[in-house]
């Protein structure tokens, strides 16, 4: 753990903006992963406070509603002194008025640095960094990608097991409609992890094999937890029942809940993830979710570290 | 007297089977004359093809000219511009605008439009149903007593299956194609780009190949219960492609178009060069190699009969949106034969077959004498360079639609002149016309 007061700057950054994790090299997640811990030692001061980013502008454009990856978005641009714009809309309003470009235009206008957004349409922010001179940082995009969800994802297991290279991971649950699972196996799959999906056909198409290679798909729950080293739950939003995805939520607990019996054939001490919030008792168990080896909230205290870290090397390296 | 000689070119007229070096002569804009050596009347004036081919104007089975109602993206005098600029001397006029042509009075209007303004012909195609809404059938005959070629809803499919069987009972009475977007849309599901790895990728909806499949499976099956003529729009999948070829070996009435960016285009352009590239963004989707691959084979055999280009302009600002929002279609007229004649220099079709495709195979669908140049028919002749490369500059394109992926390519082959009725439409300067008597003011024009 460094002990060094300011975070390292050895290193060129080569990320304008954070879209995905599909252009990001080992070395580029490294450097993230690494800049975190020096940010997670300016978290753990009485003033969680250093003035890097004073004079910089940071907005928080959400489309979709949130709550933890806004906050957490604000909170890391406020420990690193950014001044901060943060606004929440809805894409309904923006239909009668004004465009996504017109508004991330209006923004640079104004002198911001960043943008971080959120978006319910995939591709927004690609849309957005074409049209502006300010740095994008997705905080998720429709089903496409949730960046930085999943460094902090990293950097959670990597803090718990000092490694990553040759872990296996299995991610469980709605995996089509989740930016969480796209953006976990770009970044697993470069930092080495062996990467398995597992859900029911309906959320889990067999051509998505196809669209990652390299990734295992597995429809049995059992038969994708064999061996695990970590276990990823992702959240099922009600409305699959509804538009004739799944039979029932009952249905899908019973399938592929991760519950201690079958947590207990992957690794002993396999750890459990979940980029919240969850629905308890649906997507794990309440024994799973607040047992030993669950690190949910650690993923939360992270988000804030990895995000600082983010924010630092796309705009503190500028001197 | 009005004589033009369109000299030492290589004409190639797929409907008379002439393929080789001639001269064309033009009278009072009909074609006079098709042969080699000196032509039997002394011309007013000549244009010069050396080098060039000479074929029929293109006719374009489908195409959204947006007037009246939408005419920030396009209006009938800037289509027609740009379809001139293309080769294309004939085009269909979908329906779907706003008012929709789902009366007389709307077909009169574009006709008379058209007349007035365009510098191609322009054919209306009615609509099937009464404000496209699928509910009722809208007044047909009427319609084709006032001139429309063909009827369709496009851009939506005739859901309901009992009012397409209506439709097509109906038209057994004047005769006219039903041309159907045939697509599922429960299937389709809001989709907006096909469904594969691609779409999987970049956590876009898709829409299967199956919800083109499954309506045209279903209008296949009412075309051999109602024996009337149903035309396909704009086949995307495999799939479809062999069940016309099928419909087509049982005798029905089916016939069917092919677009050049299904033609040449893949689901991968939605994803590169540019991510989530709203030019890209059309309906149907652009589908996988190994379908593209069986519409070329599709054309070649003619089992697809025509290529149509949907052209369907849109404005910049519909295209600054996110993928999702940005409403679908290419602006198609001016990068057609570009486009295809990569499909020639590339070996998978040959010219005479992929001419055909854009003259005499389209006219045959919708039974107009058109698309030929036998001596008597109308002047509508296109002049092209089949190896002049050149990049294409949307935001100089006739149309007022630049949504084009194709911004920026290099094509090989290229439109040098068109004439439509005998009136030079467009004209590269490089190619030379001579006046060896008065010539109109008009024919320098263009």
């Amino acid at each position: 753990m460094r002990t060094s007061t300011a975070p390292p700057t050895t290193t060129h950054w080569g990320h304008p903006h954070v879209l995905d994790l599909d252009t990001f090299t080992l070395q580029d997640i490294q450097q993230v992963l690494e800049t975190a811990d020096a940010m997670k030692e300016v978290l753990g001061r009485p003033i969680r406070r250093v003035p890097t980013l004073r004079g910089k502008t940071v907005a928080i454009l959400f489309y979709e509603h949130s709550t933890r990856t806004r906050a957490s978005f604000e909170l890391a641009a406020k420990n690193l002194s950014a001044d901060v714009v943060s606004m929440a809309t809805s894409t309904s309003s923006t239909v009668k008025g004004e465009s996504l470009v017109d508004t991330v235009r209006t923004l640079e206008a104004m002198g911001v640095d960043v943008i971080v957004m959120r978006h319910p349409q995939s591709g927004a922010p690609y849309l957005a960094a074409r049209h502006t001179g300010c740095n994008i940082i997705n905080g998720g995009d429709g089903w496409h990608a949730h960046p930085t969800q999943a460094l902090l994802d990293l950097y959670t297991v990597r803090e718990r097991l000092g490694r990553l290279e040759g872990l296996r991971t299995v991610i469980v649950g709605d995996i089509l409609h989740s930016r969480v699972a796209r953006s976990n196996i770009y970044g697993m799959a470069t930092v080495g992890m062996e990467v398995t999906v597992c859900g029911p056909p309906t959320l889990l198409p067999p051509t998505f094999a196809e669209a990652f290679p390299g990734v295992r798909r597995e429809t049995e729950i059992e038969a994708a937890l064999e061996g695990a080293d970590v276990v990823m739950a992702l959240r099922l939003q009600r409305e699959r029942q509804e538009s004739g995805l799944l039979p029932s939520i009952e249905e899908y607990i019973a399938r592929y809940q991760i519950t201690p019996q079958r947590l207990s054939l992957a690794r002993p001490g396999a750890l459990v993830l979940h980029p919240g919030p969850v629905n308890q008792g649906v997507e794990l168990s309440s024994e799973v979710s607040y047992g030993a080896t669950s690190l949910i909230e650690n993923q939360v205290a992270n988000g804030v570290a990895v995000r600082m870290a983010l924010l630092y090397l796309m705009l503190g390296g500028e001197g | 007297m009005d004589r033009l000689l369109i000299s030492g070119g290589h004409i190639v007229d797929p409907a008379s089977g002439y393929d080789g070096p001639g001269e064309l002569l033009i009278e009072d804009g009909r074609i006079a004359w098709v042969g080699q050596g000196a032509p039997p009347q002394g011309p007013d004036s000549v244009l010069h093809a050396a080098g060039l081919m000479v074929a029929p104007g293109f006719v374009d089975l489908h195409c959204h000219l947006r007037e009246p109602g939408y005419e920030e993206k396009e209006t009938i005098a800037t289509a027609a511009r740009a379809a001139a600029r293309g080769g294309f001397t004939t085009l269909c006029a979908m329906p779907n605008t706003n008012p929709p042509a789902d009366s007389a009075a709307v077909i009169n209007f574009v006709k008379e439009k058209a007349r007035a303004e365009g510098v191609v012909r322009v054919l209306p195609v009615g609509c099937i149903s009464r404000g496209r809404q699928g509910k009722e059938l809208a007044e047909m005959a009427e319609m084709a007593a006032a001139g429309a070629v063909a009827f369709s809803d496009d851009g939506s499919p005739v859901a309901d299956p009992r009012l397409m069987r209506h439709a097509l009972e109906y038209s057994l009475s004047f005769g006219l194609p039903l041309m159907e977007h045939a697509e599922d849309e429960a299937l389709a599901g809001g989709g907006v780009m096909h469904e594969g790895e691609v779409s999987l990728r970049l956590g876009l909806r898709g829409i299967p190949a199956a919800a083109e499949e499954a309506a045209v499976a279903r209008d296949i099956a009412l075309a051999r219960l109602t024996g009337a003529r149903l035309h396909l729009c704009h086949l995307s999948t495999a799939g479809a492609v062999e069940m016309v070829r099928r419909a087509r070996e049982e005798g029905l009435p089916v016939s069917a178009e092919v677009t050049p960016h299904h033609l040449t285009l893949t689901h991968e352009a939605v994803a590169a060069p540019i991510p989530y590239d709203t030019n890209a963004r059309v309906n149907p989707p652009l589908r996988t190699p190994w379908d593209v691959q069986a519409l070329i084979e599709g054309l070649r055999d003619g089992v697809i009969d025509a290529i149509a280009t949907d052209h369907a302009p849109h404005t910049l600002v519909d295209r600054l949106m996110e993928f999702d929002a940005t409403p679908p279609g290419i602006s198609g007229l001016e990068t057609a034969l570009g486009a295809l004649m990569g499909l020639v220099h590339e070996g998978k079709i040959d010219l005479v077959t992929l001419i055909s495709r854009l003259t005499s195979g389209p006219a045959g669908v919708i039974g107009q004498p058109l698309g030929s140049l036998a001596a008597g028919r109308p002047a509508d002749v296109v002049l092209f360079d089949p190896d002049r490369e050149w990049v294409v500059e949307a935001a100089a394109f006739a149309s007022k639609g630049r949504n084009t992926p194709l911004a920026g390519a290099t094509l090989r082959g290229k439109v040098m002149a068109t004439l439509a009725q005998g009136v030079l439409a467009y004209r590269d300067e490089s190619v030379g016309l001579s006046a060896s008597g008065p010539v109109e003011a008009q024919r320098l024009g263009g």
